[in-house]
């Protein structure tokens, strides 16, 4: 008999049906990976596993674990199972631990409710909890509250608390989706440690987790279950469409054509920016420039400095010092300050489209807004129709005119916010992790519009990204950042092929390929980026580099040329 | 209640009160002011068209009581508006100027907030005679902390949305920054909150004639009729419970009356 | 924590000399004087009394004399009740005023923060429609429309309550001031509590506590409870300036001699000191008790403490 049973699962909201008829079942000790886009029902399904749907939510169908049937369950059935016979990890940390309770305070209600020790044990059973997934001071974290603790931390808090009741089950619902790249492969590692025997039902969107960490995989689409079977099989041969689709819309940072690097003039260049906060450094002295035509990819995890850099070329943050120049002008001062034609020429696309959109305002006046400002001699009815146009070139009809942003799906949203940045036709566009909230197909789709009008106008595209997979798709170069530093700069083919910094190559080794038969990485890269506040002294990647000696941690290295490549290693090619 | 149909039937309540406070009085055969010492604290009758009765002087509660509810409406509304403008500026440019000018003025705000507002009010009542444009302006000044503090945090989150910064880099000017873009986002949380400091005003205007501190005779509120009523209470309960629940119903209609637009603009624009 | 409590401290001292400063101007503003009111004085006799109080001296300088007087517990004498100086009075007032403020905040306290919790609880029930309506009407009724129907209904036609002060002892008289005075503000905290709990139990970790197979009752006890409090917190100084308003009106209509009653009597009366004190003593006691207020919301709330 399965450890846990799923037959004919529905769930409904009012009117609308989430999940629909989804039969899945677990081994006792098997890794399973429920993958889907947002939206395919795949966390309802695992908070219906655990007796948590809201109030509204109306659910039927069999849920059995270990012959119990949990739909329909009184109060006190799902607690014992609960935590002692089925664990759970939530996506976001930060907002899944309560913030005014300190780690340890919070932990120990689950050894005193589950009566797992005695009670003068219980908090030394926790500490011992917190040490096995990889604390460093678990006493000190004990007492800390969950915002002292950086994001890594915080989801091992978290692992922590769902096996600290040894369960048959984990649930880990998008375990690692609000993580830092590098951070997200150690817990992937970690969860794999920690299990020991127990059931493992990994929930995700991304291909890739599921290919290196699940023998079984299953995918939804809308609600319904389409395709299901061992990860090779699903993989090699996927038999439903839908799975097929997600296949060849999941970019891939191995492997895959990279665009070929561009020889046109250069347009756009950044000398020596640093960007000062109130007690940091957010970039320091960083230097690139960006041709037309060409997409030039920032990657970074957070503290990189990708963010404020990009803000401070386009003045909407103040710069400490450096240069900008663009079509030979100086760019320099506030953006309010800066000429009409320069605010016109360069733009920026937010990864949040709904906040990035006035919730008080139609799609119609949000991307004619521009025209308002730059073309005002425009006549309503023009303006109309080029806003009409711009819509029609991002692939939404006119039907979209008349829309409030609430009323828009994140793809919908993310592209709305193109179209008013691509009305004015500018030279440079500049995307903040444009497509990190969006999924796999509408991600394809929003990109495609990109090449197309880049390919059109000889638009540059800055693309500020931690994605690495998505970045190798559509960039002819590629900048690393690490803690304000550009660390290496290369065009594409030679970055994905041969990386020299050790802080590229761990990026490159911690994004997971949705390949089940891909070659096994090496061990994740250790510790999390320091706080800018206090950065290490000489090379500041040298506390998590397996290769640093005393001349990297006492000197920091200087950018120079390496085979094609910038980069700013005592060692590169080590 | 639902949102939409307690807007409704609170908005409907106020408006009938409000016509019936306009209309009764040209109706009526008697006037507000006219004193009958032979017919006092009579009950309510149909015979004599003394629809509420007759107050300790004489005169017709009816009337009293429609000229009181103008008194009251107009009073609230009034001091609410003032202290909208005074509060809706101040939090405004709190906000939107925000560092240390903001902190400047919010520690005033913190300041003021200490101090028992009431206090002041009687003392200046009791100063200037019970003028009548007073009683807004003092009423107005106890309500706009409330709504520049509203203002001024809704003005500082809605800064830092990203669609600001969206206009910002595109070129839009400052002015229509403010009013196209955080101006109406403002609108909703004002409107609640107008609803809702409207009923202070009205207890504050209430309290302030119960003590004898309000509006003079022979004109009335609602708070004032109340005020005489209870000194009748054992003998003529009608001329307390009347103004009482009428007085009490007015509040309750502002109370629901913006809760419900709470929901609507919640649900229109969800931000 | 420490040095949060100690900054806040710090901070309440400006305000509260910005606060007398204020009140110290503001009675000294208005026209009149305390002596108007008596048969009218031959000049001299006028100067006299005048140079006596101090009142012939600039404004600034009365200021100072003011201050200094604060400083060793001097409020000045009371123009008005001869025979006392303000300290004295306010001494016999405010233990009367101090019971029925105290009694009427802790039960305001008490019954709102559970009304609001079950209400919360229990959201959509019948249970919840009859907490909310009655909430609804509490704010909705003012205190001096409230008091007069209870003591009509308690006091005179049931007899349960004794309707007047004096003539009786003990605690049972304050019993129906205290309920008048605390009505409004269990009716708001009721309404506050269940608002911030219902936000509270929709929130992501209240869902991991229940994943973790904590009951109902551990849940609000341990998780939610401290969270849902801190706008109920917020509310404790507006609460306290509402009580003290309240407060003077429950004072009228029962006869209790607090300080509300001299208030009143103060201000019609010109009583220059006497006004001027009760201001500098209850502002002081609210900067007090709102130094109070942040001090909990620190140790209840970790994130505010790095400001």
């Amino acid at each position: 008999m399965s450890l846990l049973d799923v037959q004919g699962l529905t769930i409904r909201y009012g009117d609308e049906t989430v999940v629909d008829g989804v039969n899945l079942f677990v081994d006792r000790g098997e890794s399973v990976g429920l993958v889907g886009e947002s939206g395919s029902g795949k966390s309802q399904s695992a908070l219906a596993i655990l007796g948590l749907l809201p109030r509204q939510a109306v659910a039927s169908g069999s849920i059995e674990f270990d012959g119990q049937q949990i739909l329909g369950a009184s109060d006190s059935v799902l607690n014992a199972l609960r935590a002692r016979r089925i664990g759970i990890v939530f996506q976001d940390p930060m907002q899944a631990l309560n913030p005014y309770l300190r780690i340890g305070a919070q932990l120990r209600q689950i050894p005193l409710t589950h009566d797992l020790c005695d009670k003068a044990e219980v908090d030394a059973r926790v500490v011992e909890m917190l040490a096995s997934v990889g604390l460093p001071d678990p006493e000190r974290q004990f007492r800390a509250y969950p915002h002292e603790l950086s994001g890594g931390m915080r989801q091992r808090v978290m692992l922590a608390s769902a096996l600290i009741a040894e369960p048959d089950l984990l649930i880990a619902d998008e375990p690692t989706t609000a993580l830092d790249v590098t951070v997200q492969a150690q817990i992937l590692d970690l969860l794999e440690d920690v299990r020991d025997n127990t059931a493992l039902l990994l929930i995700t969107h991304d291909l890739g987790i599921v290919a290196g960490h699940c023998e079984h995989t299953i995918v939804l689409d809308r609600g319904r279950l389409v395709e299901q079977g061992p990860t090779t099989s699903v993989f090699a041969a996927p038999s439903h469409a839908h799975t097929r689709a997600l296949l060849a819309a999941a970019p891939r940072v191995d492997r895959g054509e990279v665009p070929e690097a561009v020889t046109s003039s250069t347009i756009l260049s950044v000398g020596d920016a640093v960007v000062d906060y109130r007690d940091l450094q957010a970039v320091s002295k960083v230097s690139f420039s960006v041709k037309r035509g060409e997409t030039v990819a920032v990657v970074g995890e957070s503290g990189s400095g990708k963010s404020s850099l990009v803000r401070a070329m386009l003045g909407l943050v103040p710069m400490a010092s450096g240069r900008v120049v663009y079509a030979g002008s100086t760019l320099e001062g506030p953006v309010e300050d800066r000429a009409q034609s320069q605010r016109r020429d360069l733009q920026l696309v937010f990864q949040d489209p709904v906040s990035a959109l006035n919730p008080q305002m139609r799609v119609q006046t949000l991307v004619g807004e521009p025209l308002l400002v730059h073309e005002p001699q425009l006549s309503a009815a023009a303006r109309a129709e080029r806003v009409a146009g711009m819509l029609e070139r991002v692939g939404l009809s006119r039907k979209f005119l008349r829309r409030f942003p609430h009323e828009l799906s994140g793809g919908q949203a993310q592209r709305v916010a193109i179209a008013r940045a691509l009305i004015l036709g500018p030279r440079v566009l500049v995307c903040d992790e444009a497509v990190a909230a969006l999924d796999g197909s509408v991600r394809k789709q929003v990109l495609n519009v990109l090449r197309d009008v880049q390919a059109d106008t000889g638009l540059s595209i800055i693309f500020i990204s931690h994605d690495l997979a998505v970045v190798r798709s559509i960039s002819h170069r590629v900048l690393v950042m690490y803690l304000g530093r550009l660390v290496e700069m290369a065009d594409s083919e030679t970055l994905f092929a041969a990386p020299k910094h050790p802080y590229t190559r761990a990026l490159l080794d911690s994004v997971p390929v949705p390949d089940p038969v891909a070659m096994p990485k090496r061990a994740p890269l250790r510790g999390e980026v320091p706080s800018p506040v206090n950065p290490p002294s000489g090379c500041v990647f040298h506390p998590r580099c397996a290769k640093a000696d005393a001349r990297c941690e006492s000197k920091a290295p200087a950018l120079r040329d390496v085979e094609r490549t910038r980069v700013a290693c005592h060692y590169p090619n080590a | 209640m639902s949102g939409n149909r307690s807007i409704r039937v609170t908005a409907g309540i106020l408006l009938a009160v409000a016509i019936a406070a306009l209309v009764g009085p040209w109706i009526s055969p008697h006037d507000y002011a006219t004193t009958n010492l032979e017919n006092t604290l009579s009950a309510p009758a149909l015979s004599n068209m003394h629809l509420f009765g007759t107050d300790d002087l004489g005169r017709d509660l009816f009337v009293r009581t429609m000229l009181g509810i103008r008194v009251t409406l107009l009073v609230a509304i009034v001091a609410s508006l003032v202290s909208l403008v005074i509060g809706v500026t101040y939090g405004a440019i709190a906000g939107f100027v925000g560092g240390r000018l903001d902190a400047a003025m919010m520690r005033f705000v913190d300041t003021l907030y200490a101090l028992p507002f009431i206090f002041f009010v009687i003392l200046l009542m009791v100063a200037f005679e019970r003028n009548f444009l007073l009683i807004f302006v003092a009423i107005g000044a106890i309500n706009w902390l409330d709504m520049a503090r509203i203002v001024r945090g809704q003005t500082l989150s809605l800064r830092e949305r990203e669609f600001v910064e969206a206009a910002r880099l595109t070129g839009v000017s400052t002015l229509r920054i403010v009013f196209r873009h955080i101006a109406p986002n403002l609108v909703g949380i004002v409107v609640v909150y107008v609803t809702l400091t409207i009923p202070q005003a009205i207890l504050v205007e209430s309290f302030l004639s119960f003590l004898g501190l309000g509006i003079q005779e022979p004109q009335t509120s609602l708070g004032a009729l109340v005020d005489a009523g209870v000194k009748h209470m054992e003998g003529a309960s009608w001329s307390l419970l009347i103004p009482a629940t009428l007085l009490a119903l007015i509040l309750l209609c502002f109370n629901f009356l913006g809760d419900g637009l709470r929901d609507f603009f919640d649900a229109r624009h969800p931000s | 924590m420490l040095r949060y409590t100690l900054l806040r401290i710090l901070g309440a001292i400006p305000t509260l000399l910005l606060v007398i400063a204020l009140a110290f101007l503001m009675v000294h503003a208005a026209p009149g004087g305390p002596f108007d009111d008596e048969r009218a004085l031959p000049a001299d006799v006028e100067a006299n009394i005048a140079a006596a109080y101090h009142l012939d001296e600039p404004l600034p300088q009365q200021f100072l004399r003011y201050m200094s007087g604060l400083l060793q517990g001097d409020l000045g004498p009371s123009y008005r009740y001869r025979d006392y100086t303000v300290a004295e009075l306010i001494g016999t007032a405010f233990p009367y005023s101090l019971k029925l403020g105290a009694l009427a905040m802790a039960l305001a306290l008490l019954l709102g923060v559970t009304a609001g919790t079950v209400a919360a609880l229990r959201q959509g029930t019948a249970l919840d429609k009859v907490v909310m309506g009655f909430s609804m009407t509490g704010i909705s009724i003012p205190v001096f429309v409230i008091a007069p129907v209870l003591v009509l209904f308690l006091a005179v036609k049931l007899q349960w309550l004794p309707a007047g002060w004096s003539g009786t002892t003990g605690m049972s008289r304050y019993l129906l001031p205290v309920i008048t005075l605390a009505l409004p503000q269990i009716a708001y905290i009721a309404r506050l509590t269940r608002a911030s709990m219902i936000d509270v139990l929709s929130r992501d970790f209240i869902r991991t506590a229940y994943a973790q197979g904590l009951g109902t009752a551990t849940v609000v006890r341990v998780h939610a409870l401290k969270p849902a409090m801190l706008p109920v917190l917020s509310y404790m100084g507006p609460a306290i300036a509402a009580i003290l308003t309240g407060s003077v009106v429950v004072e009228e209509i029962f006869g209790i001699p607090g300080l509300g009653q001299f208030f009143v009597r103060g201000a019609l009366n010109r009583d220059y000191t006497l006004v001027l004190g009760i201001v500098v003593f209850y502002a002081s006691l609210i900067v007090f008790l709102n130094l109070l207020v942040d001090i909990l919301y620190g140790a209840i709330d970790p994130r505010v403490r790095y400001r």
